[in-house]
């Protein structure tokens, strides 16, 4: 009994080899790409678009696959996940933040106090 | 663990399981390993951290006057006479997926009880980190003592530049510092067949169990993982 459950459970634990270096193959290309942007000096939106496109899915990646969040229980999925959503609004909050900061700056610069 | 197994199998799965495991009594994130549940507590802090670090970065660098300086140019590698841009981040940041790479395995061949390629792919790992903190100490030293980086000012742009770098990369490394000493201890620990045998830890007097490589795993993982943000919003941005 205690036989075929411990069974059970290394079924669950581990994986084949191939699918760690899969990923760890594709980590090594999309951090390539990544570096690849800088080489051949993009500029502007299309920048910022591959660096967070590539930046995305090398933690999405190295969260599902490495920290076997993908294989993990539900519950401790979105506990861990809604906070890391409430850091994405936070971002948007400062990047707006930021603008209006810039404004000031350069509107009392300028216009004087 | 066994037993853990056999809850797990009779739960309720999916969104259903989900409810049911906040809306129970006692403990969510039922048949979880409460080491690993308390480990990624632990790394969703440390995200707070870092978001606030890099948050603050940002927010800095979209409202400052002055030039920030060109990180392409900032951290480019004389080779040769001929500068390269980002050519020691790059190393570094395949350094470090290759050691998130080989923790991988370590924790695949810790579960299949393996205890020869366990230790031997933690010791690879740790080497990857040690190749890490040294390349990242002579980053450091080359700002540092060539190019006149203080947290203060620099000669490139915006006096900001440098207390952020210092800060975000610094609080990286001593992750990495924190994770290649415990790895070391782990290899050993795996070689000596501790695991195996559940020999009680020196520090925590708990019985040694394989899982402990995954929670080990999951925190190497993640200091690959806020190198992934940095390199993005740091280095190439």
């Amino acid at each position: 009994m205690v036989m075929a459950e411990t069974k059970k459970e290394q079924q669950t634990t581990t994986h084949k080899i191939g699918i760690y270096l899969w990923i760890w193959g594709l980590l090594f290309v999309l951090s390539f790409f990544s570096y690849m942007v800088d080489w051949f000096q993009f500029q502007g939106l299309l920048r910022w678009t591959l660096i967070v496109t590539f930046m995305l899915l090398k933690a999405g990646l190295i969260m599902a696959i490495f920290m076997h969040l993908f294989w993990e229980r539900y519950a401790l999925v979105n506990a861990l996940l809604w906070p890391m959503t409430a850091i994405a609004c936070f971002i948007c909050l400062m990047v707006a933040e930021g603008k209006y900061t810039v404004f000031t700056r350069l509107f009392y610069f300028v216009v004087g106090g | 663990m066994s037993e853990q197994t056999s809850i797990n199998n009779n739960l309720p799965q999916g969104f259903k399981g989900l409810t049911s495991d906040f809306g129970s009594d006692q403990t969510a994130f039922k048949g979880v390993n409460w080491g690993k549940a308390m480990m990624w507590i632990f790394l969703l802090s440390d995200t707070f951290i870092f978001s606030c670090f890099l948050i603050s970065y940002m927010k800095v660098r979209a409202s400052v006057v002055a030039e920030w300086p060109y990180p392409s140019e900032v951290f480019a590698l004389d080779v040769g006479g001929v500068p390269v841009p980002l050519l020691l981040i790059a190393i570094m940041t395949f350094v470090l997926i290759t050691s998130s790479g080989t923790m991988a395995l370590a924790v695949k061949y810790g579960y299949e009880k393996n205890k020869k390629l366990c230790g031997m792919f933690l010791l690879f790992t740790a080497l990857g980190g040690l190749t890490f903190v040294g390349m990242q100490a002579f980053e450091w030293s080359k700002l540092i003592f060539h190019e006149g980086v203080r947290p203060w000012g620099n000669p490139f742009g915006a006096a900001q530049f440098g207390s952020f770098f210092f800060m975000i990369t610094g609080f990286h490394g001593t992750h990495v510092s924190i994770g290649v000493i415990f790895l070391f201890i782990f290899s050993r620990k795996a070689f000596r067949g501790d695991f195996d045998t559940g020999k009680k830890g020196f520090f925590t007097s708990m019985k040694s169990d394989y899982v402990a490589i995954e929670i080990l795993g999951l925190y190497w993982h993640f200091v690959d993982l806020v190198w992934v943000f940095i390199f993005a919003f740091f280095y190439l941005w």
